[in-house]
């Protein structure tokens, strides 16, 4: 769990340019983290090759906060 | 101009897209050959390409097909680990007038000629995007600006392409992926050719240059939108028709 949300992190800090103390479980892409809809998109497919896994569209649309994506990650990986 | 480059010319087999696919093969770049139906043809293109001393490969794809689509993108980047250029050139006519249109013929040129835009966009830009550089050109059509009777599914879905060049060029601009068209007038190629002496000759009359365009004209042109020269146009639709419509 720890270590997804880390190497997620890790991900953010690098692709959004933002500090490492903003980016929480509970953290908005777009209000909190300043991405735009393009930032995430690019986000999901970092996660993607991060992760070597595909995430549908319509899972990714559901994307919104930091957490939603570990979580994911997590029940995909088990 | 384009050394070291990868590009991807859709409907490349002959006509337009093969003249496309030879000068930017000719000004240094390699190029996947995508066809539909011919490979010989197809085939004969990739072969004259290496004869420069670029590399070169056939790819067959439907280009209205995501999936198929999907698998053509792959290979391209697999082969050549990179693209940098993609020209959206295949397309189809099934002309008619619009009140002997068959619901068939519509659908066929908008899913070839317009929605094989959107896929075959979508499918490069993942790989643009990660580049952070990119060079789309899409081949609209005079008759998308101007209407042409007989080919409403044509002209639909050439001015549709002029639109979606807009949209993507705006939605892509901030990751440095550039997206233009061209608008070619009329073209020496197997379509004109089937034109009889009387419609060559009206034709004529309707071009201040008074002659037609060869498939170069219009091969130069993307080349220029494909290369370094063109980075600060982005969105735009460059007629290439001797002055037809203005």
């Amino acid at each position: 769990m720890a270590d997804v949300f880390d190497r997620v992190k890790d991900m953010i800090v690098d692709r959004l340019d933002v500090e490492e103390s903003k980016v929480t479980m509970e953290a908005s892409f777009k209000d909190d983290l300043e991405a735009d809809s393009l930032d995430v998109v690019e986000l999901v497919m970092e996660l993607e090759d991060e992760f070597d896994m595909e995430i549908a569209d319509e899972e990714a649309e559901k994307i919104n906060t930091v957490g939603d994506a570990v979580n994911y990650i997590n029940n995909i990986k088990g | 101009m384009l050394n070291g480059k990868n590009a991807l010319v859709t409907g490349a087999s002959r006509g337009i897209g093969r003249a496309i696919a030879l000068e930017l093969a000719k000004q240094g770049a390699n190029v996947a050959i995508n066809y539909s139906g011919n490979e010989a043809k197809a085939q004969a293109v990739a072969e004259e390409i290496k004869q420069m001393g670029r590399e070169a490969f056939i790819v067959q794809a439907d280009v209205a097909s995501e999936t198929s689509v999907k698998d053509m993108m792959k290979e391209v980047v697999s082969q050549f680990g990179s693209l940098d250029i993609l020209v959206n050139n295949a397309g189809i006519t099934r002309d008619n007038l619009l009140m002997r249109m068959k619901e068939t013929e519509f659908d066929e040129v908008i899913n070839t000629n317009l929605k094989g835009v959107f896929v075959c966009t979508k499918a490069v830009t993942r790989q643009m995007m990660k580049q952070r550089s990119g060079k789309i050109v899409n081949v609209a059509s005079i008759v998308g600006i101007s209407g042409n009777p007989g080919q409403a599914n044509y002209v639909a879905a050439k001015a549709g392409v002029i639109g979606l060049t807009k949209t993507t060029a705006k939605e892509l601009a901030s990751r440095n992926i550039h997206v233009n068209a061209v608008a070619p007038g009329f073209i020496s190629t197997d379509m004109t050719d089937a034109l009889t002496e009387e419609q060559h000759n009206q034709m004529l009359q309707m071009i201040p240059l008074e002659k037609l365009g060869e498939p170069e004209d219009v091969a130069k042109v993307v080349r220029f939108l494909a290369s370094d020269d063109a980075n600060y146009i982005t969105g735009q639709t460059i007629h290439i028709d001797g002055g037809m419509v203005m």
